[in-house]
Parts: C-alpha cells; sequence; structure tokens
C-alpha cells in the first residue's frame, strides 16, 4: 500500500485498483486452499493457514498505514471517502455478535430473533438523521468531546468518558470472548489461552497506526467477511433449491422446517413442549421484550461512540450522510442473509442429526463437543462413547438422538453449519477467518474509541493540556495494551454469551449518550446542568437494573420489589421466587450465571439487555425538566448549535494539529 | 444588519424544513421498524407468491431492512437539497 505520510493521495485515488487486487488474492488463497484440501493436506493445516494468512495481511495493512500525526491518529486526516467509510463502519459494526451469534440466535429462536435483525439495521436511520452528520460538522476527535464542548466543560466530559468506557468495554469483552471460541476452535487451543492469542491479532492492527490504520484495515477485514459469511450459504442454497441467492430460495427452506417440525412432532423426535415453530411470534420474547429489544439496538446503535466516531473521518458532512447510507448497505448485505443461514442450518440439523441412531452421530460434532458447546443427553458430546453412555441413563431412550436431546450453543451455528450440511473443510476455515475478521475489526475499533478517550479526553484534555503529541500518542498507545488486557481477562472468565454482552453495551450507550446527543443539536435550550443530570440518571438507572439483576437479583427482589420474568409462551414464571430465596446462597454467588435468580427477575417483566429503555426517556425527562428550571444557555453557545446544523463552513471546533 | 437579519431568516426556514424531514423519515422508521411488526400473525396468514415466505416473517427478516437502505440513501439527497436550497451546502 502507497501510504506516504503527506496526505497519501496517490493511495486515496487508487483505492479501488488496490481493494479489488486484494479481493482477487484472498479469492486465489481460498482457491488455493481448496485444492491442497484435494491433495490430502489435514484440517488443522488449513485451518492454521487460514488464520495466520489473514491476521499477517491485517497486520502488514496496520503497520502500513501507521501514523504519528495527531489527525490521523484521530480522524483518518478526514479524508475516507464516504463509501470506503461504510464499508469499514460494517467491518466495525459487524461485531462476532453479529456473524457468529445473530444466525443462531436466529436458529434457537426463529422469528423473535429477527429483533436482533431490525434493531441492528434500523438504527442507522436514527444515525444519519439525528446525530452523525451534525458531529461530523462539529469537528470532535471523540464523542465526549462534543459533550464536553456542548455542555461546558470537564464534568460532562467525564461523564461521556465513563458512558463510553462502559459500553466500549463490555461490548469488546464479547468480541474477545468471540476471537476465543474461534481460535480454540481451529487452532486447538485452550479456550483461556486462545482469548490471549486473538487479543494480539486484535493489537497488531490497532496500537500502531490508529484510526488511519483501523480504517483500511477494517475495509480488507469487511471484504473477507462478507465473501465468508455468504459462501456456505449460497452453496448450500444451490444444492437444495437449485438457485444461488439463499436470500429468495429460504422461504422454501422454511416451510421444509415447519413440515419437518410436524413430522417429528408425529414421530415421538420432539414434544409439544421442547419444540420452537420457526416462524412463531412471541414464543420467546413477549411482544413488550420483542419491540423493547428492537428499540433499544436501535437507538443503542445511534449512540455507540465507537460507530459515532466513524463518522468523523469522512471529507464532508455530505459525504458522512452518504456514508451512513453505504454502511447500512453494506450492513445489510450479511443481516439479510442471518436468517437464510440459520434457516439452512436448522434444516440441516433437524435432518442430517435429529432422527439419527446414536452411533452415526459424526465425528466433527465432538470438537465442538470437548468444548462444551454441544451436549447430547445432557452430557458435553467430547466422544461417541460419551454419548451412548449418557443416553442409556436417561429412561426409556429410543437410541436416536431426539430434538431435546440435542443442545447446540448458539454461537456454535455459524462456524458449524458447513461440517453439519457436510461440505468440504476449506468452506469451515473460510467461515472461521469471516468470524475472526468480524470480531477482530469490532474489537479494534472499540479498543481505539476507549483508548481515545482515555488519552485524548482524559489525559490531554483534563490532567495534562500542554502535552505533547507524542507522549499523547504514546499515551493512547498504553492504555490501549492495558484495556485489551483487562478485557481479555474479563472474557476468560466467560461472562455470558456473545449475544447478551453486546445488548447490554447497547442498552448501556442509550441511556448514557443518546438522549444528551439529541438534546444537544435538537434542543437549543439544553442546558449544561440538565444534561449532566440526565446523563446521571439516565445511565445510572440502566446501569442499576443491569447489574441488580445480573449480579444481586436477590437484593433486586428484597429490595426494589423485582419479579420473576414471565416465560413468553406460557406465562408462567421463570423461577419459583419464593423458593430461591430460601436457598442459603440467594444473596450472595456474586458473578455466576449459575445463580437460580440471574437474569430472571426485574421489573415490568422487562429483560436486562432492555435496561435502556428505563433509563433513555428518564434521561430525556430529566434533561427536559432541569434545562427550563435553569437559566438559557449562552447566546454564543445556541451560535454554535446553529453553526453545526449548517454543513457549509468551518468545523466548530479547530484542533491543534501540532 | 439586513444581511444578518436575512442570514437568521434563512438559518430558521432551512431548520424548519431540517425537521420536518427528520420527522416523517422518523414517522417511516417507526412504522416499519415497530407498528408492522405488531400485526405479523395476521400477514402471516399470507404467503408470498413464488417465494413461499409468510408475509410477516418475511418484513422482519427482509423487508423492513430494505426500506430502511432505501430510507437513507433518499434522506442523504434530499437533506442535501435541502442545504443546497438556502444556501448552506459544502462547496463541491
Amino acid at each position: 500500500m502507497a501510504t506516504r505520510t503527506s496526505g497519501g493521495t496517490d493511495f486515496l485515488s487508487n483505492l479501488g485498483k488496490i481493494y479489488g487486487f486484494y479481493t482477487g488474492g484472498f479469492l486465489a488463497f481460498v482457491i488455493l486452499l481448496a485444492v491442497l484440501e484435494q491433495v490430502g493436506v489435514p484440517n488443522k493445516i488449513l485451518g492454521y493457514l487460514f488464520v495466520f494468512f489473514t491476521l499477517a495481511v491485517y497486520a502488514i495493512i496496520g503497520i502500513l498505514s501507521r501514523t504519528a500525526q495527531v489527525s490521523e491518529y484521530y480522524v483518518a486526516g478526514r479524508s475516507v471517502p464516504a463509501f470506503y467509510n461504510g464499508m469499514a463502519t460494517g467491518a466495525d459494526w459487524m461485531s462476532a455478535a453479529s456473524f457468529v451469534g445473530m444466525a443462531g440466535t436466529l436458529f434457537l429462536l426463529g422469528y423473535d430473533g429477527l429483533a436482533w435483525v431490525l434493531g441492528w439495521t434500523g438504527g442507522f436511520v436514527l444515525v444519519s438523521i439525528l446525530i452523525g452528520p451534525y458531529l461530523r460538522k462539529f469537528g470532535a476527535y471523540t464523542v465526549p468531546d462534543f459533550l464536553a464542548f456542548r455542555y461546558g466543560g470537564n464534568f460532562a466530559r467525564g461523564l461521556g468518558v465513563i458512558v463510553l468506557v462502559a459500553c466500549s468495554f463490555t461490548y469488546v469483552t464479547a468480541q474477545i470472548y468471540g476471537t476465543g471460541l474461534i481460535a480454540s476452535r481451529f487452532l486447538g487451543m485452550q479456550f483461556e489461552l486462545a482469548v490471549f492469542a486473538g487479543l494480539v491479532g486484535i493489537l497488531v492492527c490497532s496500537m500502531l497506526g490508529g484510526m488511519r490504520a483501523v480504517t483500511w484495515t477494517q475495509v480488507a477485514q469487511y471484504i473477507v467477511l462478507i465473501i465468508a459469511y455468504l459462501t456456505p450459504i449460497v452453496i448450500l442454497s444451490t444444492k437444495n433449491y437449485g438457485f444461488p441467492i439463499p436470500e429468495l430460495t429460504y422461504g422454501q427452506a422454511i416451510a421444509d422446517i415447519t413440515a419437518r417440525e410436524q413430522e417429528m412432532l408425529a414421530t415421538g423426535l420432539t414434544t409439544a413442549a421442547t419444540l420452537k415453530p420457526h416462524i412463531q411470534p412471541f414464543f420467546n420474547y413477549t411482544p413488550l421484550n420483542f419491540f423493547a429489544i428492537i428499540m433499544c439496538m436501535m437507538v443503542g446503535t445511534a449512540s455507540l461512540p465507537h460507530i459515532l466516531m466513524r463518522y468523523f473521518t469522512t471529507p464532508s458532512v455530505r459525504e458522512a450522510r452518504q456514508s451512513v447510507a453505504w454502511s447500512l448497505l453494506f450492513i445489510f448485505l450479511l443481516y439479510f442473509s442471518a436468517p437464510a443461514y440459520a434457516a439452512f442450518s436448522k434444516l440441516e440439523v433437524y435432518t442430517n442429526i435429529i432422527g439419527r441412531d446414536l452411533s452415526a452421530i459424526r465425528p466433527w460434532l465432538f470438537s465442538w463437543g470437548e468444548l462444551g458447546l454441544i451436549q447430547i443427553c445432557g452430557k458435553n458430546a467430547a466422544s461417541i462413547d460419551a454419548v451412548i453412555a449418557a443416553c442409556k441413563a436417561i429412561a426409556d431412550h429410543p437410541g436416536v438422538v431426539r430434538l431435546q436431546d440435542f443442545v447446540i450453543n448458539t454461537d456454535v451455528i455459524v462456524l458449524s453449519t458447513p461440517e453439519i450440511a457436510g461440505l468440504p473443510y476449506v468452506i469451515s476455515g473460510l467461515v472461521a477467518a469471516g468470524g475472526l475478521a468480524a470480531a477482530l475489526s469490532t474489537a479494534d475499533g472499540l479498543l481505539l474509541a476507549i483508548a481515545n478517550a482515555l488519552s485524548h479526553d482524559v489525559y490531554y484534555k483534563m490532567v495534562d493540556p500542554n502535552a505533547p503529541t507524542a507522549r499523547r500518542l504514546i499515551v493512547a498507545r498504553v492504555l490501549l495494551l492495558i484495556v485489551a488486557v483487562v478485557a481479555a481477562a474479563t472474557a476468560a472468565t466467560k461472562p455470558g454469551d456473545i449475544l447478551a454482552m453486546v445488548g447490554w453495551a447497547f442498552s448501556l450507550a442509550m441511556a448514557g449518550n443518546f438522549p444528551a446527543l439529541v438534546m444537544g443539536v435538537w434542543w437549543k435550550r439544553a442546558t449544561a446542568t440538565g444534561a449532566i443530570c440526565g446523563i446521571i440518571a439516565g445511565f445510572g438507572l440502566c446501569l442499576f437494573y443491569l447489574v441488580t439483576t445480573r449480579y444481586f437479583p436477590g437484593a433486586g427482589v428484597k429490595y426494589f420489589g423485582m419479579t420473576s420474568l414471565l416465560n413468553a409462551a406460557t406465562g408462567a414464571p421463570l423461577v419459583d421466587i419464593a423458593k430461591a430465596m430460601a436457598l442459603p446462597n440467594a444473596m450472595e454467588s456474586f458473578p455466576t450465571l449459575a445463580h437460580p435468580l440471574a437474569n430472571k427477575v426485574g421489573w415490568f417483566n422487562l429483560t436486562n439487555i432492555a435496561c435502556g429503555l428505563l433509563g433513555a426517556p428518564l434521561g430525556f425527562a430529566v434533561i427536559y425538566i432541569v434545562s427550563k428550571l435553569g437559566r438559557e444557555p449562552s447566546a454564543e453557545m445556541q451560535a454554535y448549535v446553529d453553526d453545526i446544523r449548517k454543513p457549509r463552513g468551518r468545523t466548530v471546533l479547530e484542533e491543534k494539529t501540532t | 444588519m439586513a444581511d444578518s437579519a436575512n442570514l437568521k431568516q434563512r438559518e430558521e426556514a432551512h431548520w424548519a424544513k431540517t425537521s420536518r424531514l427528520m420527522f416523517t423519515h422518523l414517522g417511516v422508521w417507526f412504522f416499519f421498524g415497530f407498528v408492522i411488526h405488531m400485526f405479523v400473525k395476521p400477514l402471516n396468514n399470507i404467503i408470498i407468491p413464488v417465494l413461499g415466505f409468510p408475509l410477516g416473517f418475511y418484513m422482519a427478516a427482509q423487508g423492513s431492512l430494505i426500506i430502511f437502505v432505501v430510507m437513507l440513501f433518499v434522506f442523504a439527497k434530499q437533506q442535501d437539497k435541502i442545504d443546497r436550497e438556502f444556501g448552506f451546502a459544502e462547496e463541491d
């Protein structure tokens, strides 16, 4: 890559050629590995080649685009064209949760899982209309920068940093967890070790060159992840229905699933109590929770600092807007394919695994079973003997796999579908490389957001305003390293599944940022005191609900009037509160998910993933009331707000660049 | 003085139009993000010909998503037009 330090105009005008060549090279590499597989190279070697080759390419791009210029480091010199910024945002956005977790969730939840698909796409409408382009015009380096300027000072900045770190840290933990999952499966490492191996890959990309390096690496990662995601379902679509566009053919797959569900009921392979019909709505989430999740994911999207920050890198406000549209188009390509992935995968499981004789279980399944991610008859499916022994222990077991015997972790679906469907191993390797690209690119963006906030907002703006550039960038890198290691250590404890962790991050961002950002642009009357009270109240309530229901449910029940959540299908309480409270450990067992009440209690039957729905309205109300009580913001401030509403002219905040 | 009064007027007209565009798009967003999915059960009784999807499922899996993408490209164009109309667009 031609990246001269001075602007790199050669590089920018040749982007199409460079990434076209790169895509061709990647396809050639996949074909080469397919040939290697045919001549008998072992699977393990193929897995290693995939992981190391792609990691090496990202690292090379990262090293070539390294920079020591402040504006290049923080906002890629504000020179990334809308189209490529859209692609980079796509990769930044689509995390391990989207790539690895989404189809698995749809597999498990059927229609109800679509809440996530809707939530994670519709949010971009809010980004473009309400916030993104205005922050671009403002000219900040980080989201707390905007809060500090609009709401006068370091108190608002500090709150912005707290919100940013809380949601980004939760989110990055999920990404590192995803990386660890992939690395442990495809490199055969121990999970805890694999987490740290994945971390090294993440750091190489984001340590050196800040936003500029991350941007060009993310474009490369988008290309890998979208090819990897679409390949297996295009093959399955062609194989099953003779037409290579899965998004059109999976209607047929859905009909086949429904037919197979009936057949399994009729032949005793499942019972009405265990079967979750794929297209039936509100079976897993109550309507309230379904729409609450959509709302929180949408508004959370428009509040996540690492996403908003991506629109600071475009050359103009107009391009920022176009870039949001391109982002959504690139994201859409994956999201409208995810339900197809889930449907094909479910059909394969229902026909190739359910109803098969225990002795006919295919060996690939055991490698997931060893990791505790696939269970048959209630035990990890680590070997054929383990499975047969476990099923023998069940009275009247018919000797074939029934639906209720088979439990697969949702995070495994995408990674294992090629194997379930009996596709060549090279496809599995490709999917792993794509999942890795998704997790790495998001982790890069998040770590950068955290490190930038700590170095720019905390260190430079609050601690030492005279710090020389070189020291600011070194501080950024050291902090990046520390945050990454702490996140990896947290991930190694497996605090929850990927989707739940990501959901929390969105709700926290929504409650903490959204009211203050929107009011800051759309309501000139919003005052500093109002915003500060609003952030504290909204974010505080969301965090309280989250922590209490997850970690201190006993206290929630005892002191805050929380009740058991209800089963969406039957309306029955999920847990018997009285019985659980009588247990000796009801008020303790701090972090375990195994706590009998964890995530099962709350107010209004609202799941804690959607805690933003409590926090954000409170935030809006508090900002409104407190602002009305106080004195109007200065005429100067109102003029600034007018200024960010007009695309023309200089940015409001001009940074010293040297 | 006349110039600044004129600027003030243009600013207000520009923002009024921008706000109207915002509310229109938010309305469409709300309809396809929420309202239509409240009717998923009756919509599922309609099967899309040839493709075979139940309509309610289809709207959540693809329909609304397509609308969101189209909306954003349209919005970028419309907002740019408003900015040009009042002379607040960036120079090309």
